[in-house]
């Protein structure tokens, strides 16, 4: 407002497109906690200060006071100079919360102070994201240098790591989501896969067994390495038999060779000469050849031979007995209904109770009455599944897509560094609530106490989503104020 | 074509999983419609089914606890309909007010958000007959309902600290057995927490479907059947039942003998390792353990503590019956014969003008002489030899090899008893001394209180039986544990192991002479303990009068009866008791005479009642 001549005006700098979402999102959410809440019996207005909906009002009206003070008394400058500092101050709140923190079901990452609670973990999020732009869009960084990926690597796992501390797996796990900006920016792909293989071989190893988990692993590297070299006659030649004959060996093992004198070449040991024999001759050809792709295959491998090994005896040792509930149930390996299951089971009967139009607002019967726990906040979700159907789901998701692809489109387009990495961090955080939410509600994934940005019940989850939307909207005015 | 950028890759890939999410919505909305049959019948209706507890009997097969049952009545808000208060207050025998808060406080809206359509405990542990009288009217009261559950009964006065009691499960304990659910009862002390495992039984749950107006229909496991789902529904395993050795007559004499005076008083069958009596005094009476709850604000403001449990967690000085190990140790090192003669003049002297006293009697004297008349100073002269060994380097490796054989006693360790709260006292380790006085600036006169069981020792009532045992065994101990083995209830293998001390077999049969000689050396002899002699039950002891700071020493005596194949090794500890003879040996004296002979002899009887009715309380300081 200093007057610049080229300054364009108000209304033609700000992104509608994104505001409107917000806007639509936040109202969606609204409703939904006053039908989540909603009792026919004992009918109050939605503005009541006794439902939760009155109280969600309030942190509407102050989130959109805090959206226009950093649209217009806070300079995007100084959030970028300031970033270290920011950064700085929420690792000592993050810290400080664990010893002064409120104890609400064994995590300790709640500051109480009278009526109000805040959660410095929600916060740290958006500090970390400025940090991350500030530091890598200085102009000698490259994410391939080892000290600029260390720093990186640095910002995004100590907070991480706080959080953890502070029994609060959910909100460490959305620090993950980093990886969508890392990826822009040019961090391989491979490392993704390899972290993508690293699930798969945990997951085969519980549900099927460890030597399906290896079988796959090392039919992946094989087929990794011939695509690589685009060798795929070799492929068939020599991979595809050995495969097969590993695939059935269990089975002829079984049938002819356990009772006999053969009965020490065990299929277990089998496949691991096998997988050793892999890696040793990728080993060689990567030495010889001087090929740091094969030299990755056989690491990727020794880590898959090591999680098979190593994960159903951290299962059945480590993880403490509800853990490993939640993921039996997760993995459909038990079926119970009246434990681990019952949150996720409530939650999908009242989103599958509501058919293609939903039953109505308000006409819910499964989220209200207590069947759906914590309903107005990390199970909002149930609330629009019921009560607006297939095509509320579907409309809501469509908002989420429709946010998160612009906020990606307008960092892509952006001419700043420091916009466009601020915004894919954003996407990728919102993106991380969004898939992790609504795949527990609906039971693709397991129970991790996330909120669903913006619609979740609740002032410090609505107040930070906020803060970060409007920290990429100010930024993206900043730039087009002048051109 | 051209490579996609990573920017629409990424693009794709939000919007593919965007598509997943909303594929798997389609499926359970439109697709499957099992979740909206499940809608119908709204949800499932989970009825515990609590097992009984095990029941705990002595040896003898009596039972000592036992259940008996009683009800809670429970309501359910959002089947209430409106009821007559009244009526229902008269039944059940409590005010309308009461009735009325309750109810207002389940149907709030906060409690309505929170409850649901479960259940909640109204009032709980309501005797059989009250519930009788709601259950013929209970059609008139819809949204109440009965549960039934099993309180603990207690059919005889014994055992009140050692068998423990239950209580409901507190938010730290359901976090460290995630097995618990609020509302379930777990033992908390004593033989009810240490076999918890065996006692709780498994609970079980039968689920219902429930239609929305919550009333309870087919049970889950019919319609689920074919799918092998439910595994948890119905099963309801009884406890195991669990077998003890106090024969509750004994325990109960124990306690008799005890009561008003603070203190510990165990005996153990030597041959097999069993506790035959443990009394904590004062202790917890049984008719406060079935309702611990609401006698708990008294038993914690009591100043004598009686839910310390004395005989396993406080450490004491042992006094002068530790002088039996010193011998012991002395023998095994080569640096006392029982024919050795040490003189006493009103006690021991060292240093320049130092004196460690003793009481008037004949000198000198020899070993089983020492142990009748507890001279001191002989075995002020057995532990300077023992530390300032020359054939050990310093007095430091002489106290550390000392420390070993005093160890193998069980001394300064948990002994590992069925006990959950045992403590194991303490013996000081060289270092300890090195730290007070300097390294190698100590010998035996700097220690010499413990040749005579003072200082820094401590150990438990059970510690002391554990000895006495031991010498009873001639050179063994078993752990000392309550249970019984029983077809039911396996014994642990650590409690069939015999424990060797590191003290030749062949040096315990030396000193029971000087133990028997004690108690039947007649009243001319200067025996310590003739006040403790039966006749024809051989009984074999060691005084001992713990020093004490505080206030009057207390009273300390083991004894073990009959001398040749023993069958109960006793310690008895009387705070501010005085003399070992003055309390404690008339006590545990009188604890093996009932158990051997069955009852107490006539000249005896005046003896009886004076331990019975006397008290000590006056002179116990209190916490």
């Amino acid at each position: 407002m200093t007057g610049q001549a080229t300054q364009r005006s108000f209304l033609n700098t700000i992104d509608w497109y994104l505001v409107g979402a917000y806007l639509l999102l936040v109202v969606i959410g609204w409703l939904n906690i006053y039908a989540s809440e909603y009792d026919p019996e004992n009918v109050r207005s939605i503005f009541s200060w006794d439902m939760r909906s009155g109280k969600q009002l309030v942190w509407i009206g102050t989130s959109f006071v805090l959206g226009v003070f950093i649209l217009f008394f806070i300079s995007p400058r100084n959030l970028e100079t300031l970033s270290p500092l920011l950064y700085g101050v929420m690792l000592v709140l993050l810290v400080a919360v664990i010893f002064l923190g409120a104890n609400t079901r064994g995590s300790h990452s709640w500051f109480v102070l009278g009526p109000v609670s805040f959660q410095p973990a929600e916060l740290s999020k958006i500090t970390t994201a400025l940090l991350l732009a500030n530091r890598m869009s200085r102009y000698d960084f490259r994410l391939a240098h080892r000290r600029d990926f260390i720093q990186t690597a640095a910002i995004i796992l100590i907070p991480m790591l706080i959080i953890v501390a502070e029994n609060e797996t959910g909100s460490a796990l959305v620090y993950l989501s980093f990886l969508f900006m890392l990826y822009r920016e040019g961090l391989s792909g491979w490392l993704l896969l390899l972290l993508l293989m690293i699930i798969v071989v945990f997951i085969l190893t519980l549900v099927l067994s460890p030597y399906v988990a290896l079988w796959v692993t090392m039919a992946v590297a094989a087929a990794c390495v011939c695509a690589e070299r685009a060798t795929m006659r070799r492929f068939f030649r020599i991979y595809t038999p050995v495969g097969l004959f590993l695939a059935f060996y269990p089975l002829i093992y079984r049938t002819w060779m356990a009772e006999s004198a053969l009965a020490f070449l065990r299929p277990s040991w089998m496949l691991l000469a096998a997988a050793v024999v892999m890696i040793v001759g990728y080993l060689i050809k990567a030495w010889q050849e001087k090929n740091s792709f094969r030299m990755f295959v056989a690491f990727a491998l020794v880590l898959g031979l090591i999680i098979a090994r190593v994960v159903p005896w951290v299962f059945q040792n480590v993880l403490q007995d509800h853990q490993r509930i939640r993921i039996e149930v997760l993995l459909g390996m038990k079926e119970d209904p009246a434990g681990a299951g019952y949150n996720v089971r409530q939650s999908m009967i009242a989103i599958g109770s509501g058919g293609f139009w939903g039953k109505g607002w308000l006409q819910g019967t499964q989220s209200s009455y207590g069947f759906v726990p914590e309903q107005s906040t990390d199970f909002i979700f149930c609330t629009i599944g019921e009560q607006w159907g297939f095509m509320g789901c579907l409309l809501t998701i469509a908002l989420y897509v429709f946010l998160i692809g612009r906020i990606m489109i307008l960092s892509e387009g952006s001419r700043e560094t420091f916009t466009r990495i601020y915004g894919y961090c954003v996407a990728g955080i919102m993106f991380m609530h969004l898939i992790v939410n609504i795949g527990m509600t609906i039971g693709l994934m397991p129970v991790i106490g996330i909120p669903l940005p913006f619609l979740s019940y609740g002032g410090s989850s609505l107040w930070s989503f906020s803060i970060m939307i409007f920290i990429f909207v100010a930024l993206i005015r900043n730039e087009k104020k002048y051109f | 074509m051209t490579e996609p950028t990573r920017h629409t890759r990424m693009l794709v890939a939000l919007v593919v999983a965007a598509l997943i999410l909303l594929g798997r919505i389609f499926y359970i909305q439109i697709v499957d419609d099992s979740y909206k049959t499940d809608a119908l019948n709204n949800s499932m209706a989970h009825i515990p089914v609590y097992p009984l507890r095990g029941i705990i009997y002595d040896r003898n097969g009596q039972i000592l606890v036992g259940n008996k049952i009683c009800y809670d009545l429970l309501c359910t808000p959002s089947a209430l309909e409106p009821f007559d208060t009244l009526l229902l207050s008269q039944v059940l025998g409590v005010e309308p007010e009461l009735i009325k808060k309750k109810v207002a406080e389940y149907t709030s809206r906060k409690s309505r958000r929170i409850i649901g359509y479960r259940s909640v405990v109204m009032f709980p542990k309501l005797p059989e007959e009250t519930y009788m009288r709601f259950e013929e009217i209970s059609y008139r009261f819809p949204g109440f309902s009965g549960q039934a559950r099993s309180l603990r009964q207690y059919p005889y006065n014994a055992g009140g600290n050692l068998l423990g009691y239950i209580s409901e499960v507190d938010a730290a304990y359901i976090k460290a057995h995630p097995e618990y659910k609020s509302g379930d009862y777990a033992g908390k002390t004593g033989l009810e927490s240490s076999y918890e495992s065996l006692l709780r039984g498994e609970k079980g749950e039968k689920i219902f479907y429930r239609d929305s107006r919550g009333r309870i229909g087919v049970p889950y496991c019919l319609s689920r059947r074919r799918e092998g789902g439910c595994c948890r529904a119905g099963r309801k395993m009884p406890a195991r039942q669990q077998h003890l050795p106090p024969p509750h007559p004994l325990q109960h004499y124990g306690q008799q003998l005890m009561k008003n005076k603070v203190g510990s008083l165990v005996a153990i069958e030597p041959s097999t390792g069993e506790i035959l009596t443990l009394v904590s005094s004062p202790g917890i009476d049984v008719e406060c353990l079935a309702d611990i709850g609401s006698h708990y604000k008294e038993i914690a403001a009591n100043p004598y503590k009686p839910m310390f449990n004395r005989a396993v967690q406080a450490a004491y000085p042992p006094g002068s019956v530790f002088k039996l190990v010193n011998a012991l140790i002395g023998m095994e090192e080569g640096v006392l014969k029982p024919s050795m003669l040490y003189p006493c003049h009103a006690g021991y002297h060292y240093g320049k003008s130092s004196r460690l006293g003793c009481h008037n009697h004949r000198s000198p004297i020899n070993m089983n002489e020492a142990i009748m008349m507890s001279c001191n100073a002989y075995f002020c002269y057995v532990f300077k030899d023992l530390i300032d060994n020359p054939a050990y380097g310093t007095s430091g490796d002489a106290f550390t090899q000392w420390r070993n054989y005093v160890e193998s006693f069980g001394f300064g360790k948990k002994l590992g008893s069925d006990f959950p709260s045992e403590l194991g006292g303490f013996i000081p380790q060289a270092s300890y001394y090195d730290r007070y006085y300097g390294k190698n600036a100590w010998k035996a006169h700097t220690i010499l209180s413990l040749s005579i069981g003072q200082g820094e020792l401590g150990c438990t009532p059970l510690h002391l039986a554990n000895l006495c045992a031991t010498i009873a065994n001639q050179g063994y101990y078993y752990i000392p544990h309550l249970v019984k083995e029983s077809e039911q209830v396996p014994l642990d293998e650590k409690y069939r192991e015999r424990h060797y001390t590191q003290i030749n077999t062949a040096h315990f049969a030396k000193i029971i002479p000087g133990m028997y000689m004690a108690v039947n050396a007649g009243l001319t002899s200067g025996a310590t303990a003739s006040v403790a002699a039966v006749e024809g039950l051989d009984i074999c002891g060691k005084t001992g009068t713990a020093q004490n700071p505080h206030g009057d020493d207390h009273s300390v005596f083991i004894c073990f009866a009959p001398r040749d194949n023993p069958k109960i090794a006793v310690a008895a500890y009387v705070e501010n008791g005085g003399f070992g003879a003055a309390w404690a040996a008339p006590i545990a004296s009188l604890l093996v005479e009932q158990y051997l002979s069955g009852g107490i002899s006539e000249e005896r009887k005046p003896l009886e009642k004076r331990m019975l009715d006397g008290s000590l309380m006056h002179k116990v300081k209190k916490k």
